[in-house]
């Protein structure tokens, strides 16, 4: 009696599974083949996060500019492959021998998404919009022009429409980045109809000039961008729909990306990369480097404050091993701040050579013969150039504890992160930047020089020699004087040391075969103009 | 039993009352200023004190909770600083998905919790038994991460049977009603839409169900063979009655009281704690976008956001309070 009601109800139980599964098999296979005749021109990215807002003077984040790069153009815009400058909303420019004055021939026939004529006064009236804001709207513009209108240190003096299709910029002094500022995803050109139009909400109505038009967003989930018919880059843009969703976890991501439902993905685990490799129907992207991975040695703090220990520092880390260990070999290592595609680069520097005995002398020189004690903060979320902070900080804790010095691994949730160490709370810590515009001064006096303490050089480094010339170097406009310059710069920070560089990371992308045309750009925002499906 | 409901939804007000307070502090103790971490790492210092000022965060402490509830009592649950939208027009898809979510797994946990739980009693150190009471025991133990990344992998890529992620076909989008996706597509009878919203509802509510599947399995069977060692179901078995009469009315109705209080207990977790599996299924949850909020520092959204879990919550416990009585003539509430 027990037995048979037992069997009954799990022969049940069994018909009941059997028949969902089948159910979900016969449907899947019918969804799969409608994906399968709209796959040519839809393309659907995953990425981890979702944007803030895409009016991009407004914002600051990546995942923002992903999307608008694709809503809007700039003047100038960078080359594919690299961050040297090609014309876009502006054909061609001349520049004043005194550096001062630049004058662009605009492209001629060219609308916004709304039907409005792109022209001379489109240009006044987004510089002018900027201008007058501050840092709290336009972030960016303020960072990289100086400041606005009515300060000091705003370079630009004067933007004025000559006629319909010729606009021209009066600086009060050189600015040697001018250019490659110009090309910067923030510095778009918008639609002045429909920011008077939109006002507040133009984030959530973005109208540009650029390859694909704003559909639907739908916050947390995916923004929806259709083709821009009239683009005026004749036969492009390729795709009819670009899709961009979020995907928060990178596993879930590449699984997305296995079963079909996302065409590219980005931070793909350097751990999957293999996965990826050995699979025909996928294909890796590598996204040329322009970031650094580096332990920040904060100069306030105890020992730290002694350059031979930070020397000895530099001089226990393998950084070649960490390589092999975290990133799969998918990063060089890193003897300066800025990775070596970047103008100015100097690589005459010989690297500390990993050499413990030269570490544990130079400790010893410091009156540390058996090391000290400090404390090591580990990144709690995964970026690209440091792909496990956990992992990483483990590895560092080793090579340390062979020099004597014990190190405590520290972590805390990214935002309080960044807000102690901002704060010189931190001895060592790990940390790391993405490049804007390919410049050296977005690396160098971003992150090291004197100015920036207390935003992003966290490790409260301050040396008068370096501060004086990174900024004659942001206003000299011979490009090899001003190498020369960062070349110097780097020498000093060699010396100094308050930053054990790490690695320059390749940001691993992955996509299925048959897409062409994508090339991962080194700023991290891709425009999908040429993107397609085989 | 009116005037009892009243009485407990009076009690509601104090609670929340508190709640808001040590949540509003609570976030406000964590190092991390909203306006440094909604312009991002690369933010100036004037920036960051241009909007700190521009968010009211520059106010002493008690201004800001006097605001704070005074847009409470006018329904007002604030703007999210990083969007700057109301939360209340910004939540309810939000919620309206994790109650979707919830509600799958707690009919998936509740059906096959409560008759594992059943059967291992009726049939007590059958193999069945055991076996089921293992299973329950893996089941409390069982990291989501990891089942949630084994379920994509066996069942959405290596078997083909259910989408691996999300609440919908991007590239066939569901045209949003109520943002309930089952009741949308039913109501614009768009049965292709359905059985898609029910695909992708399996993988993802079935990882959510399993802790409290087990814990509703284990609760059951230990209930009911309390129960069954009662007399009147000697007596009913003496009467002659089926077996399966006697376990399903006779036991069931006396044992379920215990059950009912877990399965209340559950939803409420379900409902605010379901980050894990909606970070790796990537369902835009309440609990996401609360865990965002805080990411974010966004306070106005993890103020109002808690609050509305715990409304909730509140309000579950309520229901199932009144259907004891509804349940066992012997509970009455006067």
């Amino acid at each position: 009696m027990k037995k048979r009601w037992l069997l009954t109800m799990l022969t049940f139980l069994l018909a009941a599974a059997t028949a969902l599964a089948g159910c979900g098999k016969s449907e899947q296979t019918g969804g799969g083949k409608t994906e399968e005749a709209e796959k040519q021109t839809t393309l659907v990215y995953g990425r981890g996060g979702d944007s803030v807002g895409l009016d991009p003077a407004t914002v600051t984040d990546g995942e923002s500019f992903k999307v608008t790069k694709n809503i809007f153009d700039t003047l100038l815009d960078y080359n594919d492959g690299d961050t040297s400058i090609q014309p876009a909303l502006a054909e061609k420019w001349e520049v004043s021998p005194d550096g001062l004055t630049y004058t662009f021939t605009l492209r001629k026939g060219v609308k916004f998404h709304d039907g409005t004529d792109f022209n001379a006064e489109a240009v006044v009236f987004n510089f002018e919009r900027w201008a007058n804001g501050n840092a709290d709207t336009f972030p960016y513009y303020g960072s990289m022009f100086g400041g606005y209108k009515n300060d000091e240190g705003h370079v630009i003096k004067e933007v004025k429409a000559l006629d319909e299709h010729t606009v021209q910029f009066v600086l009060k002094r050189p600015q040697a980045p001018f250019l490659k500022n110009l090309a910067m995803v923030p510095f778009a050109i918008a639609s002045p109809e429909a920011i008077k139009k939109y006002g507040d909400k133009f984030g959530e109505n973005p109208v540009g000039t650029g390859p694909f038009v704003f559909k639907e967003w739908k916050r947390n989930e995916r923004i929806v961008l259709e083709k821009n018919k009239e683009y005026w880059l004749e036969g492009h843009p390729k795709l009819d729909k670009l899709i961009f969703v979020s995907i928060p976890d990178n596993s879930a991501r590449l699984n997305a990306l296995l079963k079909g439902e996302i065409d590219i993905m980005e931070d793909l685990n350097p751990s999957d990369l293999a996965q990826v490799e050995g699979n025909k129907d996928f294909q890796v992207f590598k996204r040329p480097s322009m970031n650094v991975g580096y332990v920040g040695l904060t100069v306030t703090r105890g020992p730290l404050g002694n350059k031979l220990v930070r020397q000895a520092l530099n001089h226990a880390v393998d950084k070649q091993a960490i390589i092999d260990a975290f990133y799969a070999g998918q990063a060089q290592p890193a003897k300066n701040p800025l990775p070596p595609s970047i103008p100015g680069y100097n690589d005459a520097i010989q690297d500390y050579p990993y050499d413990l005995e030269k570490a544990k002398q130079l400790l010893a020189e410091a009156g540390y013969p058996n090391g000290f004690e400090m404390e090591l903060w580990a990144m709690p979320v995964p970026r690209p150039y440091m792909p496990d902070g956990q992992k990483v900080a483990e590895a560092l804790q080793a090579s340390f504890a062979k020099i004597g010095v014990k190190a405590k691994i520290v972590t805390y949730e990214w935002a309080t992160y960044l807000d102690k160490v901002a704060k010189g709370e931190a001895d060592a810590f790990l940390l790391g930047w993405t490049g804007d515009n390919g410049d050296a001064d977005n690396f160098l006096y971003a992150l090291l020089d004197k100015d920036s303490i207390g935003s992003n050089n966290y490790t409260y480094y301050a040396n008068d020699e370096l501060h004086n010339i990174l900024i004659e170097a942001q206003t000299v406009s011979d490009e090899n004087k001003r190498n020369e310059l960062y070349k110097k710069a780097q020498e000093i920070i060699k010396e100094d040391a308050p930053w054990i560089p790490l690695v320059h990371s390749t940001p691993l992308l992955a996509g299925k075969a048959n897409i062409e045309g994508f090339n991962p750009h080194p700023t991290g925002t891709d425009k999908f103009t040429k993107v397609q499906f085989k | 039993m009116f005037s009892y409901t009243i009485k407990r939804l009076l009690t509601v007000i104090p609670v929340l009352l508190g709640m808001s307070l040590v949540v509003f502090f609570m976030i406000r103790a964590i190092p991390g200023n909203p306006a440094q971490v909604i312009l991002g790492q690369k933010a100036t210092k004037e920036a960051v004190e241009a909007l700190t000022h521009k968010l009211g965060l520059d106010q002493p402490w008690y201004v800001q909770y006097i605001k704070y509830l005074g847009g409470l009592l006018k329904g007002d649950l604030g703007e999210s600083l990083r969007t700057g939208v109301a939360v209340s027009q910004e939540i309810w898809p939000y919620l309206a998905a994790t109650l979707e979510l919830s509600l799958a797994a707690m009919f998936i946990a509740v059906v096959i919790g409560v008759n594992a739980g059943i059967i291992s009693a009726w049939f007590q150190n059958s193999w069945f038994d055991y076996v089921a009471m293992v299973l329950a025991l893996v089941g409390v133990s069982m990291p989501i991460f990891w089942l949630g990344l084994m379920e994509q992998w066996i069942f959405a890529i290596n078997l083909d049977w259910f989408p691996t992620s999300g609440r919908e076909d991007v590239r066939n989008p569901i045209e949003a009603i109520t943002h309930l996706y089952v009741i949308d597509t039913l109501m614009q009878g768009n049965t292709d839409q359905f059985v898609q919203t029910l695909q992708h509802l399996v993988l993802p509510s079935v990882a959510l169900a399993t802790i409290p599947m087990a814990i509703i399995a284990r609760m059951t069977r230990s209930s009911m063979l309390e129960v069954m060692k009662s007399d009147y179901i000697r007596t009913a078995r003496a009467k002659g009655l089926s077996m399966f009469w006697v376990v399903y009315k006779h036991s069931l109705k006396n044992a379920i009281i215990p059950v009912l209080t877990v399965i209340g207990l559950q939803m409420g977790l379900l409902l605010g704690g379901a980050i894990l599996t909606e970070t790796i299924f990537s369902w835009p949850g309440i609990g996401r976008y609360i865990y965002e909020a805080i990411g974010y520092r966004d306070y106005p959204v993890i103020q109002s956001g808690i609050l509305i879990v715990a409304m909730i919550f509140i309000f579950i416990n309520l229901i199932v309070d009144l259907l004891y009585a509804a349940i066992d003539p012997r509970i009455k509430y006067n």
